[in-house]
């Protein structure tokens, strides 16, 4: 295993994997912050060309935080298919990002090589793409699941409709889900976040949103974006959840920190089975992003991206049925601007399609970075282009609760009409029906919530 | 559209352009005051306006933006949002990228009386960059607070201006007397509050440790809404060690006017301490806790 290089006559030493990791990723402040970043442009691509020589062994058999200590990677390795792996193993990082964006190479083939891949792995050929190879390559991808209804079909686009209010005032919560649904937001799931994580408040949104759903004949699911636990408790006294959420980490440390173990989510999983409202069998929603675990200090020196990347194939034992990365959730310290967001977002919808899961994206960004509604837009559009199954859906781009700027009904038209892309099939009719699509397109009754009069 | 209007219609705008122009010049650029009067100005407003085309229920929209903050009702221009609605949204996202650089007044430490300690982020941008900095006393703080803390009383109450000072400003004057009073009737004993300057949440911890209470309250300035600026969090943690994790900590939000009113917040805060205490539990423990019962 080689470490070290000459490039303009400069020699460059790494001692581990972990460390050509953390050097050979896009300039991101939370690197910077826990000390791991590269110190100059030339010992990033100095990194770059030694991570270009890995062989697939080397990563297999260095994971950056020990299997006997740490239940991510031990989920990970758990997972991979061996006679797979052995197949590519000699293969190098550099040889891997030619094999992913080959003419030759077909979306089966990434689908089969995608079992034998570690996270790291994954983590490393991104630091070797650019944008465009980042799009290029996620647009093979695409990743179908079910829960009441069919996510991923090519040529569609879905959305979270994120109806939430600072006090959960159900009324409150009502009326932006109307809005939502009268742009065509909501296919993907209603998922409300709520203020009050008690499991009767969480209950009672619920019902709420299961019995609009009931009223109005709406092929989607519901969800409330409790702590897991509140979500068992609200299932176990009886509330009909068709969705179950959890926030994941990419290591066991960050993952303690968000109160989650494997036995609290396969539990949910089971109860799911028996007492959600919903067909399955992909019945969670998980939300991930690149900075959680250096704000929790839970990185262990280990780069946000491998960190992320990790996340993804944590995540992945449990097929869910979205995964939804919030990169630029957290704040400056850890993507400092539009630039970095839009680099994490495109980094982040490769390295979960490259795990096999149903991605989409939460272009967001917080009032205290440097970036706003135009970088938002840019990462948008862009991820859009590269075949993201969803993205979420907030009035006006403005959540009034948890005080962030997410992609808003306006957008969710948008980005459907500018590409041509439908709602999710089942949901299309649905719109149809009310009288809100027609050929694809809005009608002029979208966009007023007082047709559910 | 027939010619005339077209001609009308450019007229009118190129005679706004020119009042426009005429009064930037005037003013060179300086911010004008509602009293400088005249038909000049543009009193750009910040309510959202019922903006949809021919709505079946004109009057459902209108309550419905009466009762939540959401940006809903305000039609569209094709897919893309109306004129007046985007600028009220990049106005408010301007306004909340300004309030995350603004200090507290000390007018208002003064007047509740409060003693000062800083972090280790001495200036706004370590403070916005580096977590850990935000979380450790700077060393005059800690020795300050080792002479002059009160140690050993049930509950510290710690008011930090996190990532808005404006939420610390409107909140603070209601809240803090709330939680203070709710605290005196149920018996609960609590060491004088401290304000922490360029503080993040784990601050707490480290004052947890020298001032050895068995629970520490911070109330702490959240982000910076579109929506508001004034909204504070309450994040509280039982005797907080090594092993302290997020899901640890008890965390009520969104305290401010528009959402829990900070009076209302405090008499629930007391009651929350209380059963801390009682169970000797934060967090996801202290829902166990509950739970069991």
């Amino acid at each position: 295993m080689k470490l070290s290089c000459r490039i303009k006559n400069d020699t460059y030493h790494f001692k581990s994997i972990k460390e050509v990791l953390a050097k050979a990723s896009e300039e991101k402040s939370g690197d910077i912050m826990s000390g791991i970043a590269a110190a100059t442009s030339l010992e990033r691509m100095a990194a770059k060309v030694v991570l270009s020589e890995l062989q697939l062994k080397d990563f297999y058999e260095n994971p950056v935080i020990p299997y006997e200590t740490d239940l991510v990677t031990k989920v990970i390795y758990d997972n991979i298919n061996l006679s797979i792996y052995r197949e590519f193993q000699t293969m190098t990082i550099g040889e891997l990002r030619d094999y992913i964006l080959s003419h030759t190479t077909t979306f089966h083939e990434l689908r089969k090589l995608t079992q034998g891949l570690t996270s790291e792995m994954i983590s490393g050929v991104a630091k070797l793409m650019s944008t465009i190879d980042l799009v290029m390559a996620a647009q093979k991808m695409k990743y179908q699941a079910f829960c009441n209804t069919l996510i991923g079909e090519p040529g569609r686009l879905a959305f979270r409709c994120q109806p939430n209010h600072p006090t959960d005032l159900p009324e409150g919560i009502l009326y932006s889900l109307k809005e939502g649904l009268s742009y065509g937001s909501g296919d993907a799931v209603i998922g409300v976040n709520p203020n009050v994580d008690t499991a009767d408040s969480v209950s009672r949104i619920l019902h709420m949103t299961h019995d609009f759903m009931d009223k109005w004949k709406i092929p989607t699911q519901n969800c409330v974006l409790a702590h897991i636990t509140t979500q068992i408790e609200a299932l176990e006294k009886g509330a009909p959840v068709a969705l179950m959420f959890q926030s994941l980490a990419g290591t066991q440390k960050g993952n303690e920190a968000f109160g989650v173990t494997k036995e609290i989510l396969d539990y949910g999983e089971q109860l799911m089975k028996k007492q959600g409202t919903s067909t399955g069998p992909n019945i969670f929603y998980f939300e991930t992003g690149q900075g959680s675990e250096v704000s929790l200090d839970a990185d262990h020196g280990v780069d946000m991206q491998t960190l992320e990347s990790r996340t993804y194939g944590f995540a992945k034992h449990w097929s869910p049925f979205m995964v939804n990365n919030v990169s630029g959730f957290i704040g400056p310290e850890t993507l400092f601007d539009g630039k970095q967001m839009i680099r994490a977002d495109l980094e982040d919808l490769f390295m979960g399609k490259m795990h096999g899961l149903p991605m989409g994206i939460a272009p967001t960004y917080t009032n205290h970075m440097h970036a706003d509604q135009n970088d938002q837009e840019i990462a948008g559009i862009l991820t859009t282009v590269a075949g993201a199954n969803f993205y979420m859906g907030v009035p006006g781009g403005d959540d009034v609760m948890l005080n962030y700027q997410d992609t808003s009904f306006h957008d969710n038209a948008s980005l459907r009409e500018m590409l041509g892309l439908r709602p999710l099939s089942e949901f299309e009719k649905w719109m149809e029906n009310m009288g809100l699509m027609e050929n694809g397109k809005l009608t002029n009754r979208a966009g007023d919530l007082s047709i559910f009069d | 559209m027939n010619q005339t209007e077209i001609t009308k219609i450019v007229n009118e705008v190129l005679q706004e352009l020119n009042k426009t122009k005429a009064s930037n010049e005037n003013k060179e650029g300086v911010p004008l005051k509602k009293t400088d009067s005249a038909a000049d100005i543009i009193d750009f407003t910040e309510q959202a306006e019922m903006a949809v085309d021919e709505p079946k229920n004109k009057d459902t929209i209108q309550h419905a933006q009466k009762i939540t903050p959401a940006r809903i009702g305000i039609g569209r221009s094709g897919t893309r949002m109306k004129t007046k609605s985007y600028l009220q949204f990049r106005i408010d996202h301007a306004a909340a990228q300004d309030a995350v650089l603004k200090d507290v007044e000390p007018d208002m430490i003064k007047e509740l009386n409060l003693p000062v300690l800083q972090t280790k982020a001495e200036d706004m941008e370590t403070y916005l960059m580096d977590l850990e900095a935000g979380r450790t006393l700077n060393d005059e703080s800690i020795r300050w607070l080792k002479e002059n803390g009160e140690k050993g009383k049930q509950i510290q109450i710690i008011i930090c201006d996190g990532l808005s000072s404006t939420a610390v400003e409107s909140n603070t004057r209601d809240l803090l007397p709330a939680i203070v009073q709710g605290l005196s009737l149920k018996g609960i004993t609590y060491a004088k509050p401290l304000f922490v300057k360029r503080s993040r949440v784990w601050v707490q911890d480290h004052v947890a440790k020298i001032v050895d209470s068995d629970i520490v309250i911070s109330l702490i300035g959240e982000r910076p809404g579109l929506a508001t600026a004034e909204s504070l969090s309450a994040y509280m943690v039982y005797r907080p060690g090594e092993h302290t994790v997020e899901a640890d900590r008890t965390v009520i939000s969104n305290i401010h006017k528009g959402g829990l009113s900070p009076v209302e917040a405090g008499a629930h805060l007391a009651d929350l301490l209380e059963q801390m205490l009682q169970y000797k539990a934060s967090g996801v423990q202290l829902v166990k806790h509950r739970n069991k019962k």
